[in-house]
């Protein structure tokens, strides 16, 4: 066991465990925000550097500090080790770097793009980002290429968070699309335009953090905050079968799997499930699905508006309070 | 005359081949190490010599190498990082095609004190003749015995392999290098896990610069003591130089460190003072991504110390007002430059060159890139200055590889001593094509 403390809230967490882990084990506002890092796919994180926290103190045995930021994703804990994130200005501002580079040369076409509401550059870029960009030069295009009936891939939208590419990786059988050329002109893509055939393909668009992977079947169907989430299930060869559905009236428009509150799926499903089961006889509906993560895409919620509202007023009084 | 160590007999005619090598006294190393010296013996030595990585970070080799993970029934590796891109750096070009047994000798006295039994050395694409070269070179080794099995009767066995990069920067970086070297893409990895304890193939791997490999037979052959002597501090030894740029003899010089840089600039014995007689107005001391200091600073550090030819001694005074000794390419400007055109190309260089992992790097590098593009074709803008200043911070140590300091020093240092240079680029674009500018900052 090792002993952490992150904006002064201390807490033992197993050996092994990533700073970003020990984070979110205490919660609340100052768990650092995380867009390449995936809870369930392996040697995930450490390229997109939004996650970068200070490490004041290495650990009791060695008290020096790190001497550059450290990705929270990839960097375990030591027992002693102490940590700023959200307390530390140096932080704050390298994730702002960080957020603006993410921009420069994002489409920001989110009015059109499917995953706004649930899109995890917005919330980031909401939460770090500057209000006026700083970039006056033509934003990067890229030819649009077909990946397969399923799947919309938006190249101008990605990120390069590899997440795609490890859950090919990880969880089908085969990967046929990778990173292709270097730099700031290297893109996702098959090789010679191969279509992304498997049965769990699906699921690179719910890994996808940003709108660059949507699916074809739910293209321009509605926003998503204007969709009703509903936990459900049936019976499936070739996955657990639990979904959760976003319906519209009666209408079935979109299958994903369950998402925890960090946005990330908590098990993969099958295509068959997410593509083709859209009638609601297909489904038994166990209740509504109870949305944690801070988003447009919860705001529909009133459970969580309100929520929400007691834990500012509260804010709000405490600050008051310590004023006086 | 300083003393020479890796370039003593590069004049003897026909030194590449491994007759003329051997008369003089070389592989001596190895026959001395492998049969009378245990491994950790040797690299004690090392660690006494305190030999420091030449490839431009400078960690310590002894300590590199005693770092390295020994678990039992596991491979070692060493890998021989000769994929020099540095822009402005030749020195292990020069020293691989004219004496390639150094590296070879090098390598096998080595790779016994680390005991890999597999060796590699990774060479860039551009240098394909030179890799024609070192395959000679082993061809000859392993005729005579000094590589295969049961080397000179002893029961260590050694192989080398070349391989051949296919030209990019990022695989000089050890990781990206060991991905390449495995068949992938060349990416750097995020560590940990270092190479020592996880390299190629996930074992132990020790990387070390072609420069510093060829350092250790001497060090086994006289001891550690005797090559901490040469130099001064903790810079111990000599030091290859690729000087370039704008001095009267531009090429590789072996210097023992210690030695003033106006010595090195100015003296017959190596650069031979500056080109056409003119004024000296700025030196990148050690490869295009330390920072670049103007005369004053490059000759006198800022407590009016002269500043001599050794790591500490450059990195004097931090970033502020001083640089590194990095890989050694010594590049040389006179008066006539332009900076700002000269951080361009650079920029343009790192743009070119960034693997496109992390976001800082690999949209940073392109944003620097377009805005000096803009202040070269004299439509820079007011404020450009200070973007670029924000944007080389940003990505300052955030990146995973040193790639992004890499491009970032350049820029935070020719702002820091050339500000005056970007504005007026900036304030008078019609006078760029004049150069009237510059004449007039140098007045």
């Amino acid at each position: 066991m090792a002993k952490v403390t992150i904006d002064g809230e201390s807490i033992e967490v197993p050996d092994g465990t990533t700073i970003l882990q020990a984070a979110r084990m205490i919660g609340g506002d100052n768990v650092p925000p995380a867009m390449c890092y995936h809870s369930k796919l392996k040697t995930s994180g450490g390229y997109c550097r939004t996650c970068i926290v200070k490490v004041s103190k290495g650990s009791d045995k060695d008290p020096r500090p790190m001497p550059k930021l450290v990705p929270s994703c990839r960097t375990t804990v030591m027992d002693g080790m102490e940590v700023q994130n959200n307390t530390s200005p140096e932080v704050l501002e390298a994730r702002r770097g960080v957020v603006e580079f993410l921009l420069i040369n994002h489409p920001l076409d989110c009015p059109v793009c499917d995953q706004a509401g649930e899109c995890h550059l917005q919330d980031l870029g909401y939460e770090n980002g500057a209000a006026k960009t700083r970039y006056d030069f033509p934003r990067r295009k890229f030819n649009m290429i077909d990946i397969g009936p399923n799947i919309k891939m938006h190249m101008t939208r990605c990120i390069m968070c590899f997440r795609c590419v490890k859950t090919a990786d990880q969880i089908t059988d085969n990967r046929v699309h990778g990173m292709l050329f270097r730099g700031d002109a290297s893109e996702i893509s098959t090789y010679i335009e191969k279509a992304i055939v498997n049965d769990f393909s699906g699921n690179m668009i719910d890994v996808c953090p940003v709108g660059a992977l949507t699916d074809k079947t739910f293209r321009f169907k509605s926003r998503v905050w204007f969709t009703k989430p509903m936990d459900a299930h049936r019976d499936c060869k070739k996955c657990s079968g639990k979904v959760a559905l976003w319906e519209k009236g009666n209408e079935v428009l979109r299958v994903t799997s369950r998402k925890d509150k960090w946005g990330e799926s908590e098990e993969w499903i099958c295509n068959e499930c997410r593509f083709d089961k859209k009638d609601i006889k297909d489904w038994v509906i166990e209740g509504p699905r109870h949305i944690d993560r801070h988003s447009v895409i919860s705001l529909n919620h009133y459970e969580n508006v309100v929520a929400k509202l007691k834990i500012d007023i509260a804010k709000q009084q405490k600050q008051i309070v310590d004023k006086k | 005359m300083g003393k020479k160590i890796l370039l003593e007999h590069i004049n003897v005619p026909g030194i590449k081949s491994l007759d003329v090598y051997r008369q003089n006294g070389g592989y001596a190393s190895v026959e001395k190490a492998l049969k009378t010296m245990a491994p950790d013996v040797i690299v004690e030595e090392v660690k006494k010599s305190g030999l420091r990585g030449r490839g431009g970070a400078g960690f310590p080799t002894g300590m590199k190498w005693s770092f390295l993970a020994k678990p039992e029934g596991v491979e070692r590796y060493l890998v021989v990082n000769a994929d020099e891109s540095e822009p402005g750096t030749f020195k292990d070009r020069y020293l691989m095609e004219k004496i390639p047994h150094i590296l070879i000798e090098g390598m096998i006295t080595s790779s016994f004190a680390l005991g890999a039994k597999t060796s590699c050395i990774y060479i860039r694409g551009e240098y394909f003749y030179v890799s024609r070269i070192l395959e000679a070179a082993i061809e000859e080794a392993y005729a005579a015995g000094l590589l295969g099995k049961n080397i000179l009767g002893t029961n260590f066995s050694h192989d080398i392999f070349v391989q051949v990069g296919a030209g990019a920067y990022i695989c000089g970086e050890e990781t990206a290098l060991l991905e390449s070297l495995e068949g992938k893409r060349g990416n750097p990895r995020i560590k940990p896990p270092f190479p020592a304890v996880a390299g190629l193939y996930g074992c132990p791997t020790v990387v070390n610069n072609v420069e510093t490999i060829a350092s250790v037979p001497y060090i086994v052959m006289n001891g550690g003591d005797d090559y901490a002597k040469i130099g001064i501090g903790r810079s111990t030894g000599t030091k290859l130089i690729s000087a370039s740029g704008h001095i009267n003899k531009p090429g590789v010089y072996e210097i023992e460190m210690g030695i003033t840089v106006e010595d090195f600039i100015y003296s017959e014995e190596y650069c031979g003072g500056i080109l056409n007689g003119k004024k000296l107005k700025a030196v990148v001391a050690g490869g295009s991504s330390v920072p670049i200091l103007p005369a004053d600073l490059i000759l006198k550090t800022e407590k009016g110390e002269p500043r001599l030819m050794s790591y500490e001694s450059l990195s004097d005074g931090g970033f502020a007002t001083g640089t590194m000794l990095g890989s050694g390419g010594f590049m040389v400007y006179d008066e006539t430059t332009s900076i700002v055109k000269n951080l361009y190309t650079f920029a343009r260089f790192y743009h070119h060159e960034s693997c496109g992992q992390c976001s800082p790097c690999r949209e940073g590098t392109g944003w620097m890139e377009k805005i000096l593009h803009r202040i070269v074709e004299g439509h820079g803008k007011h404020g450009d200055t200070d973007l670029l200043w924000d944007i080389q911070r940003k990505i300052e140590g955030n990146t995973i590889c040193p790639l992004g300091d890499a491009a970032a020093w350049p820029v935070a240092s020719a702002i820091r001593h050339f500000r005056a240079e970007f504005e007026e680029y900036i304030n008078h674009p019609e006078r760029i094509k004049e150069f009237k500018h510059l004449q007039e900052l140098v007045s």
